[in-house]
């Protein structure tokens, strides 16, 4: 049972990072149909930013790890939501006409741009973040074993928690959500009411890297260590965890990514580690066997 | 006399190496309504896209209020207070009707939303009830009504309604024209309704317009239009005997 409790703790943390990144994904495809294959990426670069935001800071003598903490969030969302939208203004619009292939061709393009740049910029080697945040809670211990909640995991699932919270308010109530819907449902319908869908289309990729690079910050705290190939990795998962919720479906991002956050550590932690990625991918294809557009997402219905 | 609202001047559109439009001269004046009939494929709903900038005219002018509009993006040219209820209706089906609503106004200035709301629904009772059900499960008629009322949100001074009366029973679709005269002689709403049932269309509308394969063939009064050999032969009583010769 107290391994069980401790493994519970782990998975839902780690799904917390996958569902934040499976948001980008997911939101992506919604609104245009594409997957975004540097999104993993731009959430490797989020951690990166932030990791030279934490030194830089503590270099110039910040030391409140609250204010820190916060300053960095700010900085890395700011700077990683321009990425977003460089990638998206560069990549893909001067594609969105074209081939449906095309811009798929150019994200993936746009991944090994990324993963190079970084690994030219800070280099091949793994780089480690001092511990910022230590300590933690005994949650429950017995026959001597101890189950323990770390403060960084509290902190990973609680940030988790809000932003999927806020960004959930922010589609079903604002009028940027609505419009973002409106151009999900009908592209050509939004702009014939007078929706900028340029606009909205740049906003969507801003929003989606501004929630990676949190979860890139998470990563990084939780970690300690980041490398310029955790995107392809964290992103091949999210992206598995988006389509496994159902692509296209905000829910369906987050379920998806607790889903797989969850059997990939009790794998690990019941069976072998070796095999945990297999796990993961071998339940999508089951699922998607019985339920191809994943475990919250709509069929296709063309109501005529 | 004053210069049109709407000026359309030896529009041409392509589909791809397809000219769909043939040079299409046509005038819509401030509260007029000008109607375009015509046969399936002939052009009408590449018309109406075209006058949105979605296809863009390859050659000619789209001018409104004086103001050429010909390369301006869609979303721009709805600000101008041009609205559509498209072809297909293209309600979002999964927004609740007041979203729908909501998204009609979205070019309008917010304080008028709750006027303009009650307006719509006076005009289409129907709606009323229906206001938190999703789009999608509405029937065809309501879906037509929420097409129109969402495009009345914008108070336009121009409406552009792609065939309001396709697929709807003779009673709906006689509401619908019904109230479309109703906007226009009480609110002096302008209006450009391009439609296949051609009697309805030319009894209600003030000018016509036909159009056969991208071209304008004839253009007249409604009344005179009603009453020209050809256009009876072709769109009206003889209509369908014509087109079963193959005509």
């Amino acid at each position: 049972m107290e391994y069980f409790v401790q493994q519970l703790i782990i998975g839902v943390t780690l799904g917390s990072i996958y569902g934040l990144i499976a948001i980008g994904y997911t939101m992506v495809y919604g609104i245009i149909g594409m997957i975004n294959f540097a999104h993993g990426d731009v959430f490797m670069v989020g951690g990166f930013i932030a990791l030279t935001a934490f030194l830089a800071l503590l270099a110039i003598g910040v030391t409140s790890i609250p204010l820190a903490l916060f300053l960095v969030l700010l900085i890395a969302m700011a700077l990683t939501a321009l990425y977003g939208w460089a990638v998206e203004r560069i990549a893909y619009r001067p594609l969105r006409h074209s081939y449906r292939l095309a811009p798929l061709i150019s994200a993936i393009g746009m991944s090994i741009i990324l993963q190079n740049f970084v690994q030219i910029a800070q280099g091949a080697r793994v780089k480690p973040l001092p511990p910022i945040i230590t300590g933690g809670h005994r949650v429950m211990s017995s026959e001597g074993y101890d189950v323990d909640i770390s403060n960084i995991q509290i902190i990973v699932v609680l940030t988790t928690l809000v932003l999927m919270l806020g960004f959930s308010w922010l589609v079903a109530k604002t009028r940027l959500g609505r419009d973002m819907r409106a151009c999900e449902q009908d592209l050509k319908m939004a702009s014939l009411l007078g929706v900028n869908i340029d606009r909205t289309i740049s906003l969507t990729f801003v929003i989606g890297a501004a929630l990676a690079s949190v979860a890139g910050i998470m990563y990084l705290l939780y970690y300690g260590v980041i490398d310029f190939y955790i995107g392809f990795v964290a992103g091949v998962k999210a992206f598995t965890a988006a389509v496994l919720g159902g692509i296209g479906s905000l829910p369906g991002a987050m379920l998806g990514g607790l889903l797989i956050g969850l059997i990939e550590t009790f794998w690990s932690a019941y069976f072998s580690i070796e095999y945990k990625d297999v796990a993961a991918f071998s339940i999508l294809i089951v699922v998607l066997i019985f339920l191809p557009t994943g475990i919250l997402g709509r069929p296709e219905v063309e109501k005529v | 006399m004053s210069p049109p609202l709407l000026a359309v001047r030896g529009v041409k559109t392509f589909y791809g190496n397809i000219m769909a439009l043939k040079g299409v001269d046509l005038d819509v004046c401030e509260g007029e309504i000008v109607t375009l009939i015509g046969a399936n494929g002939a052009g009408k709903s590449t018309l109406m896209m075209t006058i949105f900038g979605n296809p863009r005219a390859g050659e000619g002018s789209v001018v409104f209020d004086g103001r050429d509009i010909t390369q301006m993006p869609s979303h721009e040219i709805a600000r101008l207070r041009i609205a559509q209820s498209p072809e297909g209706r293209r309600i979002f089906p999964r927004m609740t009707v007041l979203e729908n609503l909501q998204m009609g106004a979205t070019v309008a200035d917010p304080s008028h939303f709750e006027d303009d709301l009650r307006r719509v629904c006076a005009l289409f009772p129907l709606l009323d009830r229906r206001m938190q059900q999703r789009g999608g499960t509405l029937s065809g008629g309501e879906q037509q009504m929420l097409a129109i009322a969402r495009a009345l949100m914008s108070r336009p001074r121009l409406l552009l309604l792609d065939e309001p009366s396709l697929g709807l029973a003779p009673m709906l679709s006689q509401q619908i024209f019904r109230a479309i005269r109703e906007l226009n002689t009480r609110d002096g709403l302008t209006v450009f309704l391009v439609e296949q049932n051609a009697f309805h269309a030319l009894k209600l509308a003030h000018r016509g317009y036909v159009i056969v394969n991208g071209e304008i063939t004839l253009s007249g009064s409604g009344r005179e239009l009603l009453e020209r050999p050809e256009v009876r032969a072709a769109y009206l009583e003889g209509g369908r005997r014509e087109a079963a010769g193959g005509a």
